[in-house]
């Protein structure tokens, strides 16, 4: 368990753009709602908004998910080699949402504020960030586990992914909606908070048996 | 060594790709100290059947039982952002070993790549890619290793060395299935040859003929 996080962080330290380029693709998305409509992001939209390019800056970083250690056969190692796999799967999806959803959770904020939203929904979008953004690395992952044998998987990916996001961005955008509006966002952080304990408890399977899958297309 | 259950025993085994089956069906024990040559033509289902075996192939008829494997496939399963004291802290980490660096070092001095200890993989040549994947088969706690075509991209002292890692291992007692197409320098070997898929109507199909001697003490 500690060698396998141990390598995720080595990997981590020394490929910086899988940790940099999500989260600059979000600032720079945004940046471009910004200037592309200035008289509408002030609008109930921007948590929408928001939430939207999130589910898209997570789809383009989930393609990336396993394609390293599947060309390399760290994979193929893992599987024969380890003697719990899920546990490898696990730590896998852990550190793929530290890199993405958790540190897009620490520049949502003020992302949301860039697109209108008042200050005082800060914490509101942090919390649904953080409750949100592990649902969409676990779903991510079952995806990106059938479609790594693929060269080209990127469009099949978001067919299979994007519909099972849908749960979270609806949630995560009234939680934020809730915020702004001063009611209570508890529906919200429950409904968050279920969706990924559900895709907790099924992903990592579901992933195994994805890359099973995938390992066996060659 | 009456008693002593096989390591790996394939029963009348046909690995299958798109609902056809690749070879005739092949029957073999291996046991402790044999050094098994996995021979065919390309596309014969060699990699096919050591995937299998490994586990990661699901699609075959017939049966197999063995006991966990080391696999070594085409691709050589070092992350290449990493060196390879690193690679090994991995794996052995993976095999709930513990990390002996010492071990570790030697193992790389054994297959000539002891300079290249603390470079990222991905510097390093295809041979000597190949070289640090074999310095890990020594750190490796299993007892059957599978390996897929080792020769590839080794000179011919990085052979030698792999000759002399096999003949090793199987006096130590481990078991080794080698795919290969060049024979290797090993005297005491036997051989598994895979013949092309026959219907039941072509006459008996068998594989798994035993040539050369078994060396069981």
């Amino acid at each position: 368990m500690s060698g396998l996080l141990r390598r995720e962080w080595q990997v981590a330290l020394r490929a910086k753009g899988a940790v940099i380029n999500p989260v600059a693709f979000l600032l720079l998305s945004t940046t471009l709602f910004v200037i592309a409509a200035p008289d509408t992001v002030s609008s109930d939209a921007a948590a929408g908004i928001l939430w939207t390019l999130v589910l898209l800056t997570q789809l383009l970083a989930l393609d990336a998910m396993y394609r390293r250690d599947f060309d390399s056969g760290v994979l193929e190692q893992t599987l024969v080699g380890s003697q719990v796999p899920f546990v490898a799967v696990l730590t896998r999806i852990f550190m793929q949402w530290l890199s993405t959803g958790f540190i897009m959770t620490l520049a949502g904020p003020a992302l949301g504020i860039l697109l209108g939203l008042p200050v005082e929904t800060a914490p509101a979008i942090a919390l649904a960030m953080l409750l949100g953004t592990p649902a969409l690395s676990l779903l991510g992952s079952i995806g990106a586990s059938v479609t790594v044998g693929f060269s080209r998987g990127g469009v099949i990916l978001a067919l299979l992914v994007l519909p099972l996001f849908l749960p979270t961005l609806i949630f995560g955008a009234a939680l934020v909606a809730a915020a702004e509006a001063g009611s209570s966002v508890m529906p919200q952080v429950y409904a968050l908070s279920l969706i990924s304990l559900i895709a907790l408890a099924l992903a990592p399977f579901a992933t195994l048996a994805g890359l099973k899958i995938s390992l066996e297309m060659q | 060594m009456l008693g002593v259950p096989p390591m790996l025993t394939l029963d009348e085994i046909v690995c299958e790709r798109d609902g056809r089956g690749l070879f005739a069906p092949v029957s073999i024990s291996v046991h402790a100290g044999d050094y098994v040559e996995l021979m065919g033509p390309n596309g014969a289902g060699k990699s096919t059947l050591l995937r299998t075996l490994a586990g990661l192939h699901s699609r075959y008829s017939g049966a197999f039982d063995g006991v966990d494997c080391l696999f070594q496939g085409h691709r050589l399963g070092l992350d290449g952002l990493l060196t390879p004291l690193e690679n090994f802290a991995w794996f052995v980490g993976l095999e709930d070993q513990d990390e002996d660096r010492e071990r570790c070092l030697d193992a790389l001095q054994r297959t000539g790549v002891l300079d290249k200890a603390y470079q990222p993989c991905n510097e390093m040549s295809a041979g000597q890619q190949r070289r640090v994947a074999m310095a890990r088969w020594l750190l490796s706690s299993r007892s059957l290793w599978l390996l897929d075509e080792p020769l590839t991209a080794l000179d011919a002292s990085a052979q030698q060395v792999l000759a002399e890692i096999i003949v090793e291992h199987c006096q130590a007692g481990g078991a080794v299935v080698c795919a290969t197409h060049s024979e290797l320098p090993i005297a005491q070997k036997r051989s598994l040859k895979l013949e092309a898929f026959q219907s039941k109507a072509d006459g008996p199909a068998l594989g798994g003929d035993q040539s050369g001697e078994s060396f069981q003490e």
